[in-house]
């Protein structure tokens, strides 16, 4: 016999729980920036002025953002199965190197769409066959999923070191990279899009990977809630014993899901590549693998979730970025502790206010509902 | 001073729209048995989690020995000398007896002294109500009966005078039951008071002296056990007239459809739960599996769903062999017409965050009547769930409703639903009616009764005897991993029971 469990609306579960505790992170974040001595009001300000206050401050915050996207995308899809993909950073590194050859490649001889569908390709196959070795233990061998994807991404760190010093170099270079990429190598930005609202997009490099972003998005919707694999994978992911009364495959379904969502995190590797760099260099996922993390928990693994969390993370990185410029007490390193309070209070503490926000609306409901109860304390 | 050990006046709780307890007012006297009877949902754990303070009412009045106390919490509960058996065991499985009794009530940072002490109190505590545990065995290695009897003791050792039990009877065999029972006799006579809280009327008329029944969160009746019968008491339980034995005609048996032939199982651990079993289920007849939970009938299940692959031996569905010692294909068993209604329907029959319509698919999910284009219609989805709610009265009516808050009964109705629309050759049912209310226990056992009747072949495993005896055409009674016995339901329930023990003919002695 169960008791009875209390129960949000939609609104209150996917709405109101967030932005309850964003705002507890947002005002923790405000007492570290009062403690180095600034203003916790001007560095809100400055944060939403340098996110949202010119249209450069809006392409750039979309950019992050669309890395974020894909991040959380493909650690979304993982969490479904069951599995905490947290090699989505060094899946989008590896597939950075498919991105760099079919940009080297063909950047002189192909137009940049055709060059971007081979370039989409490859980087999905490197991301997943960076994701199909852990997965491949953890279905075969029950090696846990979390330590092999962390250690694969010291595996990709390092090669990918290897592979800028001594590989892909152009001849006669000092600096561990590919060369630069003609036209063919080279994403359109969407300056049109924000000039649609009236904004200049400036140096931002927003560019169609975020079109590709949203689409992907939606497909992942499809897949998961519509289709017989998202079925097959929410059972994994909810029961492993409903899962295999059903009949469903479990290893079968731990590989194809983490190929999914190395896949996933590989697009990723198009943004900085193709979208701002145009060339494959050290570094260029810079953590956007951990923040997907995140944004996965934050948008509670739905992709309607994920899109405004991978924005708030953008508003965090730009916005950031603009107050430690401004704001010399505020290192670079103060925004990443604002950062981290937001995934703590969004992710990891996402539970906290749950009992009271349930007792909250209880009362609210029994308040203006039944006149039976309304009387009495 | 008072002859009222516990009285509530005028308890309420809501959960959100969910009326729990309604103005529940209960009186148990002093040195008494008092059972708390009613389906489930109908507000008896709710009742019970407010009184031991899990809960707190949203108004309304508890009286411990006529002092009105508030309980915010167990630790309150038991100050005030309130201790509860819960049906869930809470032991730590790889702690000893005298570890567990002491658990939270250790006396001290260091743990030498409380030890001793802990030890002497327990060997009265046993001698004092004549319940014998070793000390030192550890809980996950004592039988259940025993464990049960720590968590008894755990109880008396934080000074309990009122012993609440949920459903204690649940994973017992006939006979420890009954021990049990001897037991909570006894502690009456000694003067404390116990508060019984099941669902099974048989149980209320052997032991209880008052009993309260609960029925949609309102208190619809007491009775003193004396005054009352079965009948009466189904009938508040759930606001009409209940059958309570199933009208069945003669089985008439047709051809082989389920043959099993010395099938050997393991567990995940290597130890050999099945044993060299044969038996055959035919058409038209209901073949019962009786045994106490544990016997191997749990892995004999999986075995022929192909959820776990047997080490020996060979199934025929149909005349066909299936592939029992391989890797298992419960979807090509579907598709050659197995029904499953597994044991354990919280777990395995049913995934209780989808919501009911895509439950309603689990494992038939790949069928292309779902799809349209490669993605599933939702639509015809949940349109066949709809019809399947209604045939089979599902309630709340709601395809888009999240499984798990449907109440036992109906969720076990969905997985029914599932498996037996899809006209099933053979169908193995384990313990449909478990967690279930009467009102929908009837329902069930009617279904299946008429799955027999249009020529199906069930293989019913149940851990309740009655429930054994009233559906089936032929008895296996299971001990140890093998099949005892073979009888006929009109066998007494003892000859059965003490199959069950693994005592047959031989005249040794249990242990």
């Amino acid at each position: 016999m169960s008791a009875p469990f209390a129960k949000l609306p939609a609104w209150a579960e996917y709405g109101l729980i967030p932005l309850i505790n964003l705002i507890v992170a947002f005002l923790v974040a405000g007492l570290v920036v009062l403690f180095v001595g600034e203003s916790p009001i001007q560095a809100a300000y400055l944060m939403v002025k340098g996110a949202f206050g010119s249209g450069e401050g809006v392409g750039f915050t979309l950019y992050y953002a669309t890395y974020f996207i894909f991040t959380g995308l493909a650690v979304a899809v993982a969490f479904h199965a069951g599995l905490f993909n947290i090699g989505g950073e060094g899946q989008a590194y590896i597939a950075g190197v498919g991105v760099a050859l079919v940009c080297l490649q063909y950047d002189t001889t192909l137009p940049w769409y055709l060059v971007f569908v081979l370039a989409v390709a490859a980087s999905v196959a490197f991301g997943a066959l960076w994701a199909l070795i852990p997965a491949w233990l953890q279905a075969k061998r029950g090696s846990h999923i979390v330590i092999t994807t962390i250690m694969f991404n010291y595996i990709a760190s390092i090669s990918m070191v290897y592979l800028l010093t001594r590989v892909l170099k152009p001849l006669g270079s000092m600096a561990p990279q590919t060369r630069t990429f003609e036209a063919g190598g080279q994403l359109p930005r969407l300056d049109w899009l924000l000039a649609l609202f009236g904004l200049d997009v400036g140096y931002a490099p927003f560019n169609i990977t975020f079109l590709l972003s949203l689409a992907v998005a939606f497909g992942i919707w499809l897949l998961l809630w519509r289709s017989k694999l998202g079925y097959e994978i929410r059972t994994l992911g909810h029961s492993p014993s409903a899962a295999r009364y059903a009949g469903i495959n479990q290893a079968k379904i731990i590989i194809v899901t983490m190929l999914i969502s190395g896949g996933l995190a590989g697009l990723t590797a198009l943004n900085p590549i193709m979208g701002d760099q145009y060339r494959l260099q050290l570094d260029f996922v810079n953590g956007a693998g951990f923040v997907g993390i995140a944004v996965a928990l934050m948008g509670r693994s739905h992709p309607a979730g994920i899109i405004p969390a991978a924005i708030l993370f953008g508003v965090l990185y730009q916005g950031g970025a603009e107050i430690s410029f401004e704001m010399p007490n505020i290192s670079r390193d103060m925004i990443v502790v604002i950062q981290g309070l937001v995934i703590l209070f969004a992710g990891a503490l996402e539970h906290m206010f749950r009992p009271t926000v349930i007792r909250l609306y209880q009362r609210m409901v029994a308040g203006s509902g039944k006149p039976a109860t309304a009387t009495g304390e | 001073m008072s002859d009222i050990a516990i009285e509530l006046k005028g308890i309420d709780k809501s959960f959100g729209p969910v009326h729990a307890n309604k103005n529940i007012n209960l009186k148990v006297r002093k040195g008494s048995i008092h059972g708390i009877i009613g389906e489930n949902g109908a507000g008896k754990s709710t009742l019970m989690s407010i009184l031991y303070g899990f809960y707190q009412a949203d108004r309304g009045e508890i009286f411990v020995d006529g002092k009105k106390i508030t309980i915010r919490d167990p630790n309150a509960a038991i100050a005030a000398g309130i201790g509860m058996v819960h049906q869930h065991f809470m032991l730590v499985e790889n702690f000893t007896v005298l570890e567990n009794v002491m658990l939270g009530a250790e006396g001290a940072a260091v743990l030498n002294r409380g030890i001793v002490n802990a030890r002497a109190e327990l060997k009265r505590l046993e001698e004092e109500y004549e319940m014998e545990v070793n000390p030192d065995a550890i809980i996950e290695e004592l039988p259940v009966g025993l464990q049960q009897r720590v968590e008894i003791l755990k109880a008396f050792y934080r000074k309990a005078d009122i012993l609440i039990l949920d459903e204690p009877t649940g994973v017992l065999t006939p006979a420890e039951a009954d021990h049990l029972f001897r037991i909570l006799a006894q502690l009456r006579d000694e003067g404390k008071t116990v508060i019984l809280i099941t669902h099974k009327l048989r149980e209320i008329m052997a032991i209880t002296d008052e009993v309260s029944v609960m029925r949609r969160g309102e208190m619809v009746a007491s009775r003193k056990t004396s005054e009352t019968n079965v009948e009466e008491l189904a009938e508040l339980m759930v606001g009409r007239r209940v059958l309570l034995n199933v009208e069945k005609g003669v089985a008439l048996p047709k051809e082989v459809r389920l043959s099993v032939k010395d099938l050997t199982v393991k567990d995940s651990r290597g130890v050999t739960m099945v044993e060299n079993v044969s038996f055959e289920v035919r058409a038209g007849e209901i073949v019962g599996i009786a045994g106490v939970a544990g016997n191997g009938q749990s892995e004999l299940l999986e075995a022929i769903a192909g959820m776990r692959s047997a080490v020996q031996g060979e199934v025929m569905l149909n005349g066909k062999s299936t592939d029992v010692t391989g890797p298992g294909d419960p979807a090509d068993l579907r598709a050659r017409k197995l029904g499953h209604v597994s044991e354990d329907r919280h777990h395995t029959g049913l995934v209780l965050q989808f919501e009911e319509a895509e439950n309603a698919i689990l494992g038939y999910h790949g069928s292309p009547e779902y799809l349209r284009g490669g993605l599933y219609n939702m639509n015809a989805i949940r349109e066949a769930a709809t019809v399947e709610i209604e045939k089979y009265d599902i309630r709340p009516p709601n395809p888009r409703l999240k499984t798990a808050n449907f109440s036992g009964g109906n969720q076990q109705k969905i997985v029914l639903a599932r498996e037996m629309e899809r006209d099933p050759d053979v169908l193995i049912i384990g313990q449909p009616t478990r967690g279930v209310d009467v009102g929908a226990i009837e329902f069930i056992h009617k279904r299946i009764i008429e799955m027999r009747d249009q020529g199906k072949a069930v293989l019913l495993v149940s851990v309740e005897l009655d429930e054994i005896r009233s559906l089936s055409d032929r008895i296996l009674v299971m001990f140890d991993g093998r099949i005892v016995g073979e009888r006929t339901p009109d066998t007494s329930e003892s000859e059965i029971g003490l199959l069950m023990a693994g005592i047959e003919g031989k005249m040794e002695a249990a242990e």
